[in-house]
């Protein structure tokens, strides 16, 4: 890993606020875990398939019949709501 | 009545040696007693667990049976049980209230069982020593000042300190397996796919299982007959043949064939616990079992590879907590963006925030082949070695981890050093396939638990049970108690 992370970007990315002081960690952990996960570079994996799922994955298939909900209120776990409508702060 | 297993109290209950209310306020007297000094629990739902054990008593009354009738169990803190809290150990879901049953959890109450509380883990399960919690820490019921291992260490204490009289747990890398080791108490991680995930809050959706920590490996069978088979609501849940886990009890061990991994007997390995590990291979030869030496040759890069794909899924994974539908929200915020960003920043940990950072710049534009396709595909060598494995052998006998449990805040500020010591629980989790720890001697030094290893097929828990049983019906380690 010749190239430094570039830590306010992933953090973006992930939509983390960071402090100065834990991006500076971050930092260092980052480069530290990377050039541990930079050992996989020793295998030649050029022909391998990548998997993604230990088990054969197919689409699973029911009849289409309805069935009774469970009949949840799921607002009432939000941090706010309003009118039936989860409630946020402006977005423009 | 505290220090009963499963399958003691159950026939009490029958005998009506004592009722199920008795035996759940036994519980929680233990739990009054010895909580203040190994803080297993994050909470306890009394008031459930009473009406449940008194609907078992009327039950057992009218001569009613079901596997788990009356019988107090505890659950790992990110397993949902409907409107009681699931915080999984962080401030982001801590007045969380789950809105529905767990699949598991559904099936524990069908079974008759009586739901304690909920345990202590790492926060979102990411970590080997349960330190990483909001709540507090949990400690060794054999040494107060070492860790129960993590992530399922409140589980695995609560066994151990006789606080439940089994529990459930969650196994991503070794989450199950080495704290059970690190308490001395039984944990079986099934096949990815045996148990329902459905209601278990995700931390990387391929590698999460749910299995039983349990005093015995006959309690962990029973369990395991009523967690275990497909469900609707989980489609990466497995629609194959479920056995009755209580028949492995009865195999005989002669002529089954045991893989020793020579990979995990290189250096690292601490040698009290290389001794006992050892030992217990001879104790399996003295039952019957052959012995064969065989290869995983890309053992030493399954740390690596897990923390790539276990942080990848869990960076998607943990992007619902976002402050809006459900959990915690940040009270300062001018606009939406503003909003996520503080949610996060003050919902989670460091741990966590290491691992979400770690998972979005492996998927991130430009490193994605190099880091995450690179990991999926060293995931199919570390599968591929086990297939080969298991052509010369029927269970493979391994160390559990290659150290004891280890000093409250020894490793929490050096997160590769944490993560090497799950180096050899993680690679069951890559290939899928079930694994159980049980205890197996006591390190002289230190008198605390080490542990063993079995690992078999897909969907061969069958195996694991039968051999861990013989090797707890001729052997005590098992049996001895922590001095609480």
């Amino acid at each position: 890993m010749s190239d430094k992370i570039d830590t306010q970007k992933i953090a973006k990315l992930a939509r983390l606020k960071l402090t100065e002081i834990e991006s500076d960690k971050l930092d260092g952990y980052l480069e530290q875990v990377v050039d541990y996960i930079d050992q996989l570079n020793q295998l030649d994996t050029s022909n391998v398939q990548p998997t993604s799922h230990v088990l054969p994955v197919h689409n699973v298939f029911r009849d289409d019949k309805g069935s009774k909900s469970k009949n949840i209120d799921y607002l009432t776990g939000a941090p706010s709501n309003n009118k039936g409508h989860y409630e946020v702060p402006k977005i423009i | 009545m505290h220090r009963k297993t499963i399958l003691q109290a159950k026939e009490d209950l029958l005998q009506k040696k004592y009722s199920a209310v008795e035996l759940t306020k036994a519980i929680y007297q233990r739990i009054e007693s010895v909580e203040p000094k190994v803080q297993a629990y994050v909470h306890l739902t009394q008031d459930i667990a009473l009406n449940q054990a008194q609907e078992a008593d009327q039950k057992l009354a009218a001569g009613q049976d079901a596997p788990l009738l009356g019988i107090p169990i505890a659950l790992k803190d990110l397993i949902c049980m409907q409107d009681t809290r699931t915080t999984c150990s962080s401030k982001m879901l801590d007045q969380f209230i789950a809105p529905y049953d767990a699949t598991v959890v559904s099936r524990l109450k069908k079974a008759g069982a009586v739901i304690l509380g909920k345990t202590n883990m790492d926060e979102f399960a990411m970590g080997s020593s349960t330190e990483n919690s909001w709540h507090h820490p949990t400690m060794n019921p054999w040494d107060l000042s070492r860790v129960p291992g993590g992530s399922s260490g409140g589980s695995a204490a609560a066994v151990a300190a006789h606080e439940c009289l089994a529990a459930l747990g969650s196994d991503t890398g070794g989450s199950i397996r080495q704290p059970a080791n690190f308490c001395g108490v039984t944990g079986l991680k099934p096949t990815y796919g045996r148990v329902s995930r459905f209601g278990l809050v995700a931390f990387a959706s391929s590698l999460d299982q749910i299995g039983p920590m349990t005093k015995t490996v006959a309690d962990s069978a029973l369990l395991m007959n009523v967690i275990a088979g497909n469900d609707p609501q989980d489609s990466t849940s497995a629609d194959v043949e479920l056995p009755n886990f209580m028949n492995s009890l009865e195999k005989n061990l002669s002529g089954l064939k045991m893989g020793i991994p020579k990979e995990y007997f290189t250096s690292g390995i601490d040698p009290e616990v290389e001794a006992s590990v050892q030992e217990a291979i001879k104790t399996l030869e003295s039952l019957g079992m052959k012995k064969v030496e065989i290869s995983l040759p890309h053992l030493q890069y399954s740390v690596a590879t897990y923390y790539i794909i276990a942080c990848a899924e869990a960076s998607a994974n943990l992007s619902r907590y976002d402050g809006v539908r459900y959990g915690y929200r940040s009270k300062s915020s001018d606009n939406l963006l503003e909003m996520y960003m503080n949610t996060r920043q003050e919902g989670f940990g460091e741990e966590v925030k290491r691992r979400i950072m770690l998972g979005t710049f492996v998927l991130s534009s430009g490193y994605y082949d190099a880091y995450y396709l690179k990991g999926q595909k060293v995931r199919t060598l570390i599968k591929q070695d086990f297939e080969n494995a298991f052509e010369q052998c029927d269970v493979i006998i391994a160390p559990n981890s290659p150290i004891t449990a280890f000093k409250l805040g020894e490793r929490v500020n050096d997160p590769i050093k944490m993560y090497l010591s799950d180096i050899y629980t993680i690679s069951a989790n890559l290939a899928g396939i079930p694994g159980i720890s049980i205890p197996c001697g006591t390190s002289k030094t230190n008198k605390i638990p080490i542990g063993i290893q079995l690992m078999s097929k897909h969907f061969d828990e069958e195996n694991l049970i039968a051999v861990g049983h013989q090797f707890q019906l001729n052997t005590e380690y098992h049996l001895k108690q922590p001095p609480l």
